[in-house]
């Protein structure tokens, strides 16, 4: 027996095509956001509030994934907005070859936005690269502070966690801090934004963030490169 | 599942390494997969078990190296595994650090052996009885 080092990497294939799709988005100018959390969060309820707030010019267009019906895209439709659903038929996350498939024919020169509404699940959609400039993990305030700890990874690798249905912190033992402290504890640049979507309270702070991310993506691009 | 088209490739990887040894076959090759990348060794071990049964590849076996991502203090320059995703510096007790690895998908070494010229000695009238 005769061991012999081998170097190189692994190719992954959803590693390979998020980064051919990371390069076209960026290329056409488009930041791409990955919202994640876990069912039930609020993902495509802070969408509908985000469409609603656009001005009608924006070029803004999402992708939003489940395992099965329309109903999302249905829901967020109606704002006018390029969206179009992606039905896994069963898959719990979206990967980067459903999404080069479903933006095949929009032209992306015409973009300024893209978000991407992942399938509601905390744990596999972290695992799948989608060529997005940022993840977005949504936590509800009628889950546990300590979801950060349990799921740690989404949170590690997210750059902000939006603070959903905070107009029923009054009614449920939920310690805001505490669920901030936690997910700071896996990551500690962590960015936080408060939202009651049914309120509005928050909401300026999270479309604030998103033009924000915007221009930081953009200051990016115009940098040269190495 | 991905680990499918990851095995997939570590098969790829090794084939080509077999091409430039001639006469030799593989026994095991091991990999590096860091935490982060998103790879769960157990389907990944099932997922390579399945491709190679039946194949030239059968019974090749797979090393899996699981490590953990690295951090750097920024305070204190201390570099530390990180553990649980807690990425507090255990030196100094910051929280000022950067993670300095853990989605590693690479190669590292392959088990050779020189191949037994078995199609030869046994020849195609006895294979086929």
């Amino acid at each position: 027996m005769n061991r012999v080092p081998m170097e190189g990497k692994v190719l992954n294939e959803n590693a390979r095509v998020a980064a051919e799709l990371r390069e076209r988005f960026c290329e056409r100018r488009v930041l791409v956001v990955n919202l994640i959390s876990s069912p039930g969060s609020g993902k495509t309820t802070l969408l509908e509030k985000t469409l609603e707030a656009l001005p009608p010019a924006s070029r803004v267009a999402v992708l939003t994934g489940d395992l099965q019906t329309e109903n999302d895209a249905n829901r967020l439709k109606r704002y006018g907005f390029p969206v179009k659903q992606i039905v896994t038929g069963g898959t719990c996350h979206l990967d980067a070859r459903m999404i080069e498939k479903h933006i095949a024919d929009w032209d992306l020169s015409r973009l300024d936005l893209l978000i991407v509404e992942n399938v509601g699940n905390l744990v596999c959609p972290s695992s799948y690269d989608l060529g997005e400039a940022a993840k977005i993990v949504l936590l509800s305030v009628t889950e546990g502070e300590d979801k950060p700890l349990k799921y740690p990874s989404i949170f590690f690798k997210s750059e902000l966690m939006v603070l959903t249905k905070t107009d029923l912190l009054p009614y449920v033992p939920f310690d805001a801090e505490v669920a901030i402290a936690n997910a700071r504890r896996v990551h500690p640049e962590m960015e936080v934004v408060k939202v009651s979507c049914l309120g509005g309270a928050g909401l300026g702070e999270w479309m604030n963030w998103l033009e924000r991310r915007r221009q930081t993506f953009l200051s990016a691009l115009s940098q040269p490169v190495g | 599942m991905h680990e499918m088209g990851i095995a997939n490739s570590i098969l790829s990887g090794v084939a080509k390494e077999l091409q430039r040894r001639p006469g030799t076959r593989a026994a095991k090759v091991g990999v590096r997969i860091g935490e982060l990348a998103g790879v769960d060794p157990d389907a990944l071990s099932f997922a390579f078990e399945a491709l190679t049964l039946d194949t030239q590849f059968a019974g090749l076996g797979i090393d899996i190296e699981y490590v953990a991502p690295r951090g750097r203090c920024r305070e204190c320059n201390h570099e530390f595994e990180i553990r649980n995703y807690e990425v507090l510096c255990p030196d100094c007790g910051s929280l000022n650090t950067e993670r300095i690895s853990g989605d590693e998908l690479e190669f590292k070494y392959l088990e050779i052996e020189e191949e037994v010229a078995q199609a030869k000695c046994i020849g195609p009238s006895l294979r086929s009885g």
